[in-house]
């Protein structure tokens, strides 16, 4: 059992890190492109190996109830992004965009982030997992300056500077974790295990623990996105290969969310140290007003959705921070649904920047007319993300919401507002986008429709009916996050 | 000799952060690279005198390669970046030197008095390290966020790592992270050099961000 638990687990890293070493040497897009996939797929497949066989958890590495669902979700959709990424990417290639050593580097450093992210999820070591989530950071760093155009250079400039800097702050934090466990632990390795700090933080110095997750807070959560700390975020969307736009709001901010999630049980353990609950809930609530609001002067679309994902990370925040079985539990779902739906949404509009040559909203009309599986892609996307039923994320926000109700009803009435707002301003846009006089090229597209209605099928399933073991296995979670 | 050692400690955490200051009203580029050299150097004295004390020779590899890298190699070909972009004239500042140094002097007193207080219980030496370390990660975010310039952003970032390297030697016995740190610190001191430096050299012939500004927002 556990023999093979382990071998799961050095499978979910080996095998991207080994893809990405392979594909750094081969040449031919064609088939760098398919082994892409198939490194994705393996990788999907022996996480799911993981839901039936746990390994043990050595100094380094810890597969719990916790993180498997972030490592099943980040396997999942890494594999349909690297199934659109082989439809997309050609296309790239033919408009002189990259240039076959460019594309060589991109499929390396897709594996290197997928191998990047399954570091961070199933590092025990808090400083494991920091070098984890810097290393994601660098590749997508390079991965948004890849077309070298001015507005990419500077989105990856960008990116870089607050990343850093957040990185930076969430490395002081580690740090002042380490000095709090210290005393208690004893020096080494031990004093940075997670699993050795959430037994013993109870005695940890209460002090120390609030400063440092304020400082986890903030360098990990400008990686989530959260509001103020968002700036790089729409540009990074906006000027990388939509591929990484789609694995970046699906998953590199989810990771980064999970950080701040273990951090967050650490301090709910210990009795004297500050509740971290209200922070999480303003900073959310902030990102989602703010977002809501800025959804609505976007000209460019794939700024639009990346402002979207601020907003629906601000939601999940609030949710965890508001704490308790119920929210909890709508925060994992809707996690789940808004990874699920936003990565669908790139996939459409990668391949409407592509036949429309642009990226400017007031260029794309009529869609549902030229094209219409994308158009209507798009419109069960949008339709789903901004959270009309019978769709995923109606539920989880429906259950955000009368889980906030029964406890701050003010906060749940700003929760309502801040969705009202955000939903006008995503149908207006779509309704533009999908309807109307069609503009722009009329071209076929060569897209593969798969990955898309896929994740759209599962949302739209997940909406309807949620299987029995499946809830119980979000409970169990949500009753572990405190 | 309890006293020496954290006086010895003392004057290097604090000398780091005088130098951070330094940094803060170069208005030369060659300046601005000098000082980051001396920052590096104070850095790795710091480094190697908790080696000494902590009786941890593994500090002494990440005291050299502060030395080396941060020291000398780094501001050496940042120099040659500046000559060959013939950017040595002047750093543009945001803000003027005057409340850069009043706001500086504001982030280094809210560290002490958020490190002091919450640290109350831990050890003295590293409890005065950290509040040290603060201030130098502070600063150096100061210096990031006053400077237009790229390379002058770099050194500001390189600051940032020098000021949680020492964090991170000061907590005793604190396992791989600062081999690992150091490590991350060289490579992403590489990837801004070679990379973006050049990227932007070969596209807009400056490394004045503002220049970057211009393209940035919603293309109308």
């Amino acid at each position: 059992m556990s023999a093979l638990g382990f071998d799961a687990v050095g499978a979910v890293l080996i095998i991207p890190g080994g893809a990405a070493a392979l594909l750094a040497l081969l040449p031919g897009y064609r088939l760098s492109a398919r082994l892409n996939v198939l490194a994705a797929l393996a990788t999907l497949l022996s996480s799911l190996t993981l839901l039936f066989a746990r390994p043990q958890t050595g100094s380094y590495l810890l597969v719990d109830d916790t993180n498997i669902v972030f490592i099943v979700l980040t396997t999942f959709v890494g594999f349909t992004t690297s199934a659109f990424s082989a439809s997309y990417i050609a296309h790239e290639l033919e408009i002189g965009r990259l240039t076959p050593t460019y594309l060589r580097f991109y499929h390396s450093m897709y594996q290197v982030l997928m191998f990047a992210m399954n570091l961070a999820l199933v590092s025990n070591s808090i400083g494991l997992m920091w070098v984890a989530i810097e290393l994601a950071t660098l590749t997508t760093v390079l991965m948004v300056g890849i077309y070298r155009t001015h507005e990419a250079l500077e989105a990856a400039w960008k990116y870089f500077i607050l990343g850093s800097v957040g990185i930076a702050l969430a490395l002081f934090g580690t740090i002042l974790i380490y000095m709090a466990a210290r005393p208690v632990v004893g020096e080494g390795l031990d004093a940075m295990l997670w699993t050795v700090l959430i037994e013993r933080v109870g005695a940890f110095d209460p002090g120390l623990l609030d400063v440092a997750f304020v400082f986890l807070l903030l360098g990990y959560g400008t990686k989530v996105g959260l509001a103020p700390l968002h700036a790089w975020l729409p540009d990074a969307h906006a000027e990388g290969p939509t591929p990484i736009s789609a694995v970046l709001s699906g998953l590199l901010l989810n990771v980064a969310l999970y950080a701040v999630l273990r951090f967050k049980m650490l301090l709910a353990a210990n009795a004297g140290a500050l509740a971290p609950g209200p922070l999480m809930v303003i900073m959310g609530l902030f990102s989602l007003i703010f977002a809501a609001f800025m959804l609505y002067r976007r000209r460019d679309i794939k700024r639009l959705f990346a402002y979207s994902s601020v907003e629906h990370m601000g939601i999940i925040t609030f949710a965890f921070g508001m704490g308790g079985p119920l929210a909890n539990f709508a925060g994992l779902l809707h996690m789940t649904m808004h990874s699920l739906t936003k990565s669908a949404i790139f996939f459409t509009v990668g391949h409407i920047a592509q036949v429309k040559g642009t990226q400017r909203m007031s260029d794309i009309r009529g869609l549902t007319e030229t094209h219409p599986l994308l158009g209507w892609g798009l419109v069960l996307g949008v339709v789903a993300i901004a959270g009309l039923p019978p769709l995923g994320i109606f539920m989880s926000e429906f259950l955000v919401v009368s889980s906030t109700f029964a406890r701050e009803p003010v906060l749940a009435i700003l929760l309502v507002v801040g969705l009202l707002i955000a939903f006008g301003a995503l149908l207006l846009r779509l309704n533009g986008l999908a309807f109307g006089e069609p503009t722009g090229s009329l071209a076929p597209v060569k897209a593969s429709y798969v990955p898309l209605f896929a994740h759209l099928a599962i949302v739209f399933c997940a909406g309807i009916y949620l299987p029995g073991p499946l809830v119980e296995w979000f409970q169990h979670v949500a009753r572990l996050l405190g | 000799m309890p006293g020496l050692t954290l006086d010895v400690a003392h004057l290097l955490a604090g000398g780091l952060v005088l130098v951070s200051f330094t940094l803060l009203y170069q208005d030369r580029m060659f300046g601005v690279l000098n000082v980051f050299a001396l920052h590096a150097f104070v850095v790795s004295l710091s480094v190697a005198w908790q080696a000494y004390i902590q009786v941890a020779p593994h500090l002494y590899i990440t005291a050299a390669i502060a030395l080396l890298f941060k020291g000398i190699v780094i501001p050496v070909v940042l120099r040659r970046i500046v000559v060959r972009l013939n950017i040595h004239r002047t750093v543009e500042t945001v803000v003027g030197i005057g409340p850069t140094m009043l706001a500086g002097m504001g982030l280094v007193a809210l560290s002490m008095a958020l490190m002091l207080r919450v640290t109350a219980t831990a050890d003295p030496l590293a409890r005065e390290d950290l509040t040290f370390a603060l201030s130098v990660v502070l600063l150096g975010m100061l210096m990031m966020v006053t400077r237009r310039n790229a390379v002058s952003q770099v050194i500001g970032f390189m600051s940032i790592e020098n000021g949680l390297i020492m964090a991170a030697t000061g907590a005793k016995g604190m396992p791989l992270v600062v081999e690992i740190s150091v490590a991350f610190s060289v490579l992403i001191a590489f990837i801004v050099i070679g990379i973006f430096l050049f990227r932007i050299r070969e596209r807009f012939d400056t490394v004045d961000l503002q220049a970057l500004h211009d393209f940035r927002g919603e293309r109308e």
